[in-house]
């Protein structure tokens, strides 16, 4: 979707602000909303993908003035909600009748070896790559109402195949709970003029890891 | 402005209560353990952190079998010294040169390495630094206070897929012979995302 998440390119940010000597954590709540999108996220009901299109749907104005930990908490908020694991009265309560422990809650003993496994993405795909490296490629024009990993800025921009990845499932459709799907993915390079044209830097190139059916032949 | 991390502040107390109210709902319900988070939190905020690639750097700059095999499969190199997970599932290794200059952006959300990086910092995940890295990189390499030599070919890597990349950096002159952790010391947070360089040893 073209929400607010997409950034590549616009104005009106100011500068960057590096912190000094910055803390993991800048208040005790971000450390929390953190635990608690993983803890929920450890019960399988929805994908990463799935996670990402919630924070994108938040409304513009909302996503551009939260910090990152509070886009974070407002979309798990609307993620339980459309799962039924809260009630809209729950959350405006703040509390919930007792219940017993969710079959797959995720126990303290199995927080190590849940983040050092980590969730790989890649999957077996027996498909002809239908590009090879140094393929000319055109990012597809494309305004998907979904989710999407192409970004706005190279959509229509000529690049070149660098590398192919082999299969990883396809975020399009993870999103929408089709987990099961995985398409091809490539690194594609855009110089710097293909993408913003005489105003780009000099010698500058940009990649993306781009799907199959976001490119077409240039 | 909205967007910088001054601005928090000012949400901090709601967004405490907020966060607070939807932990007693999911740990009442029994879908969250407290003491997970805590684990989680833990494990962040005190173990997994740039020193995991600060040693990845250190060990590619002293040994060239190490660094070739991090060239060619990062995920597996980076799991010899015990780094692995989440996040960082599918790593690349990019290797900084005299013509090249890698820099590490997500322009979509916050995707990062967080085996060998730890969490990112707020300037990473800001409208500021997403909007405009892959735009005007060499302008945000200058809000670092790094200016590139010209015919050096700055390549922005948007990390929009599962892929997550560490830069490694050049080595700095004058440290041969030193340890690897000495050589770890020298490598920052910001020169294994490009918008910095190892440190110069004093």
């Amino acid at each position: 979707m073209n929400g607010p998440q997409d950034l590549g390119g616009m104005m009106g940010f100011g500068p960057v602000l590096p912190e000094a000597d910055e803390p993991v954590f800048h208040a005790d709540w971000e450390a929390r909303a953190l635990g608690l999108t993983l803890c929920v996220g450890a019960l399988g009901r929805w994908s990463l993908d799935t996670s990402r299109h919630a924070r994108e749907s938040l409304p513009p104005a909302v996503y551009l003035s939260a910090s990152y930990f509070e886009i974070w908490l407002r979309a798990l908020e609307a993620l339980l909600l459309r799962h039924g694991l809260i009630t809209p009265q729950e959350l405006a309560e703040g509390t919930a009748p007792a219940a017993p422990p969710h079959p797959k809650r995720l126990p303290p003993e199995r927080v190590a070896p849940a983040m050092a496994a980590g969730t790989p993405y890649d999957r077996p795909i027996t498909t002809p790559a239908r590009f090879r490296p140094g393929d000319k490629v055109r990012a597809r024009v494309m305004h998907p109402r979904g989710h999407t990993r192409l970004p706005r800025y190279v959509r229509g921009a000529v690049g070149v195949i660098e590398a192919d990845r082999g299969g990883f499932v396809l975020p399009d459709a993870s999103a929408e709970g089709r987990e099961d799907v995985a398409e091809r993915l490539y690194t594609v390079v855009f110089d710097g003029r293909a993408l913003w044209g005489p105003d780009a830097e000099p010698g500058t190139q940009v990649s993306v890891d781009a799907w199959e059916s976001y490119l077409e032949p240039a | 402005m909205p967007h910088d991390h001054h601005d928090h502040d000012n949400h901090l107390d709601p967004m405490e209560a907020r966060t607070r109210a939807l932990e007693t709902i999911l740990t009442r319900k029994g879908l969250v353990d407290p003491a997970a988070v805590d684990a989680i939190i833990e494990t962040y905020a005190e173990k997994v952190g740039p020193r995991n690639g600060a040693q990845v750097v250190a060990r590619a700059w002293d040994d060239a079998d190490f660094a070739d095999w991090l060239a060619r499969d990062a995920t597996a190199a980076i799991a010899s010294l015990g780094f692995s997970g989440r996040q960082g599932e599918h790593m690349q290794a990019v290797f900084n040169t005299d013509r090249v200059h890698n820099l590490v952006v997500c322009t979509l959300c916050s995707c990062y390495p967080w085996p060998v990086l730890g969490l990112p910092p707020v300037w990473y995940k800001s409208p500021a630094y997403r909007s405009r890295a892959v735009m005007e990189p060499r302008a945000v390499l200058r809000d670092f206070g790094l200016e590139l030599p010209e015919g050096v070919t700055v390549r922005v890597w948007d990390s929009t897929a599962e892929l997550r990349y560490l830069v490694i950096p050049q080595r700095p002159a004058g440290t041969e012979g030193m340890s690897r952790d000495a050589l770890a010391d020298l490598v920052t947070r910001e020169s294994m995302i490009g918008t910095g360089l190892a440190r110069v040893p004093a």
